[in-house]
């Protein structure tokens, strides 16, 4: 690899809003016979760590399989680190890694051996392979059980010893599906803190697909929410972390529509979530003791008031409630 | 990523070149392989026929050894096309129990655990992978056919001389031509049939299945209908042609037979297909062995 690539990769890692995205989707479809599994998908991903969420056959591993050339796309394409999918396919998977949801393994293989074919794949010379599977299984910690064959591994062995072949040869991007599936609290709490490990080194790119939104949540900056194929929300957690955006949930009891009117008359974003619930995001500038006086003019009650910050769950809902978004 | 480290580490040192990544398959099969003691006994053995045959060759030449031995040169066989022939057909039979024992797990374990995916996600095409499989027994069942057969035949010729060696050179290509077809066909068939059948026992059945069953239909078929035809389906009636082809011993014509319908007799000559029928042959069923190796090599499989 050339060093003005090194120098290019290692800036593109600092800074990547100045470069090109990890990801990019054109308008990507897939069809499985007659069937559409991905429909018209479009944006550009360029965190750190990106979250798949979207529930069972929403399309997640299908987009992964499409991202590393496992499927043809139908129509449109997709750019990893501004090289196409198709056309550039040999490439990019020089550049990746993946973890995929199933077992997959050599038989009758040690997970050193194993490690170390894996990384031969990637084009490592026979020793730095064998060097860097040793380096990967301890990374992992599996160092001590790495001599031992695969066919006698835990669950939540097999799920490290596939993340160690993820990583052997040091990829750029690296696509995680479903890493803690079957994974008991304690491992599952060790590869969220790999993966976050390898986010905070800033030398990958992770794309981590789940169904469990803690997961997501605790490893990823950027979210996609599939639903049905179709891209249903696109949210950049990190900026929705800095922009600190909390709301308030207020329980009223009285003629909620001229009091929301109200509130919105100030300036503030409401959404009425039953009866007697209202959603406020409250404006700079606007304080509690406001929406009371408010209230007091209307003549309703607060019952209760609460702070709340939009979680992931409620993005996450909402999506799935909601039709489609995009970038 | 050093052990001491601890942390994650890209790799920035030198890549292998892609061309040669094919071969690390068969490298690592090799040491998989050669850990029965079983087989490796038995690779041993596949080497007796050429030892035979190295003798065979030095007696032909060494009168004093004759003499011990008290053998005439005249009731040893001669050293021509069909002396190659025959070791190189019993090679060939001793490659189709080796292609039997390690031909049908190769393909077969990577679908049976899911492992495509790990392959092919990386810089390392299906065509490659293929070639890699194949390699693990075109390697081997080319240290058991066309090198020690060469090797032999360039033995011969350094005791014969170098006129020798000129007036025969068709015997060598013979040799080589006839063994790779051989080996192909074997590493073909395997991979596919590995394809196909994800379980080694039954992949090994259905191996030994293609290459018995369709014989004996050919055989009924000859019966039936008095006819050499049904050799067309018999892999190794096809081969024994090509070979016997190659080695200039060829004889379409194999017998005769006389039909009586009632009180009046018909003669019947019985023709052996024509040899280019027995290469298109070949050439067909390499091609539906790609076709499905191409169908069923697939990182993953779409169920539609």
């Amino acid at each position: 690899m050339a060093v003005a690539e090194k120098i290019y990769e290692h800036a593109a890692l600092r800074n990547p809003a100045n470069f090109a995205p990890v990801i990019d989707l054109n308008d990507l479809s897939v069809r499985f016979g007659r069937r559409p599994i991905l429909q018209n998908l479009n944006g550009e991903l360029r965190g750190r760590a990106i979250g798949l969420l979207g529930p069972n056959g929403a399309g997640k591993t299908t987009l992964i399989h499409t991202l590393l050339g496992f499927h043809p796309p139908a129509s449109g394409t997709a750019h990893i680190f501004g090289r196409d999918i198709i056309t550039d396919a040999q490439q990019i998977r020089s550049l990746i890694g993946y973890m995929p949801e199933r077992d997959s393994f050599i038989a009758k293989m040690s997970a050193v051996h194993f490690v170390r074919l894996m990384a031969e794949l990637s084009g490592l010379p026979s020793e730095a392979a064998l060097e860097r599977a040793h380096e990967a299984l301890f990374y992992v910690g599996l160092g001590e059980a790495r001599y031992r064959s695969l066919d006698t591994y835990s669950l939540g062995m097999k799920q490290l010893a596939k993340l160690a072949q993820a990583i052997v040869h040091g990829p750029r991007l690296i696509f995680l599906d479903e890493p803690t599936n079957g994974l008991d609290p304690p491992a599952r709490a060790r590869m969220i803190r790999l993966v976050r490990e390898i986010r905070d080194s800033g030398k990958a790119n992770i794309v981590l697909s789940s169904h469990l939104l803690l997961d997501v949540e605790e490893c990823c900056e950027e979210i996609l929410i599939l639903k049905d194929g179709r891209l249903a929300v696109y949210c950049n957690l990190e900026a929705e972390r800095k922009a600190n955006r909390k709301f308030l949930i207020l329980e009223t009891r009285g003629d909620q529509h001229k009091f929301v009117e109200a509130i919105g008359a100030l300036g503030c974003e409401f959404a009425l979530t039953g009866d007697t619930r209202v959603k406020v995001v409250l404006q700079d500038g606007i304080e509690v003791r406001d929406l009371y006086r408010i209230a007091a003019q209307q003549n309703i009650q607060i019952r209760r008031l609460s702070y709340k910050r939009d979680s992931l769950e409620d993005i996450f809902l909402k999506a799935m409630e909601n039709g489609h978004g995009g970038l | 990523m050093a052990v001491y480290e601890q942390t994650y580490k890209q790799y920035l040192g030198k890549l292998t070149p892609e061309w040669s990544r094919f071969l690390i398959i068969p490298r690592h099969a090799f040491r998989d392989v050669f850990k029965s003691k079983l087989f490796t006994a038995f690779f041993i053995v596949c080497f007796a026929p050429l030892l035979v045959e190295a003798i065979l060759i030095y007696l032909h030449h060494n009168v004093n050894a004759l003499a011990i031995l008290k053998v005439n040169v005249r009731e040893l066989i001669p050293i021509d096309a069909f002396f190659f022939q025959t070791f190189v057909n019993l090679q060939a039979s001793f490659a189709f129990f080796v292609t039997l024992l390690i031909g049908p797990p190769l393909v077969a374990r990577d679908l049976r655990n899911n492992a495509l995916p790990l392959y092919l996600c990386r810089p390392f095409s299906r065509a490659e992978y293929v070639l890699g499989k194949m390699s693990v027994l075109l390697i081997l069942l080319s240290t058991i056919t066309w090198i020690p057969q060469l090797l032999l035949f360039c033995f011969q010729a350094y005791l014969e001389g170098a006129g020798w060696f000129v007036d025969n050179l068709w015997i060598a290509s013979a040799i080589f031509i006839g063994s790779v077809v051989w080996i192909l066909l074997l590493a073909l068939l395997s991979q596919a049939v590995s394809a196909l059948v994800k379980w080694r026992v039954i992949a090994s059945a259905a191996l030994l299945g293609i290459f018995f069953i369709p014989s004996v239909f050919g055989e009924v078929i000859n019966q039936l209908f008095l006819t050499r035809w049904g050799n067309i389906i018999s892999l190794g009636a096809l081969m024994n042609n090509v070979s016997a082809g190659l080695f200039g011993t060829f004889v379409r014509t194999t017998g005769h037979m006389t039909d009586f319908d009632g009180s009046v007799g018909r003669e019947i000559v019985m023709n052996e297909p024509p040899l280019w029928a027995s290469w298109f042959a070949l050439g067909l069923i390499c091609m539906i062995c790609l076709a499905l190796l191409s169908r069923k090599v697939k990182a993953y499989e779409v169920v539609k």
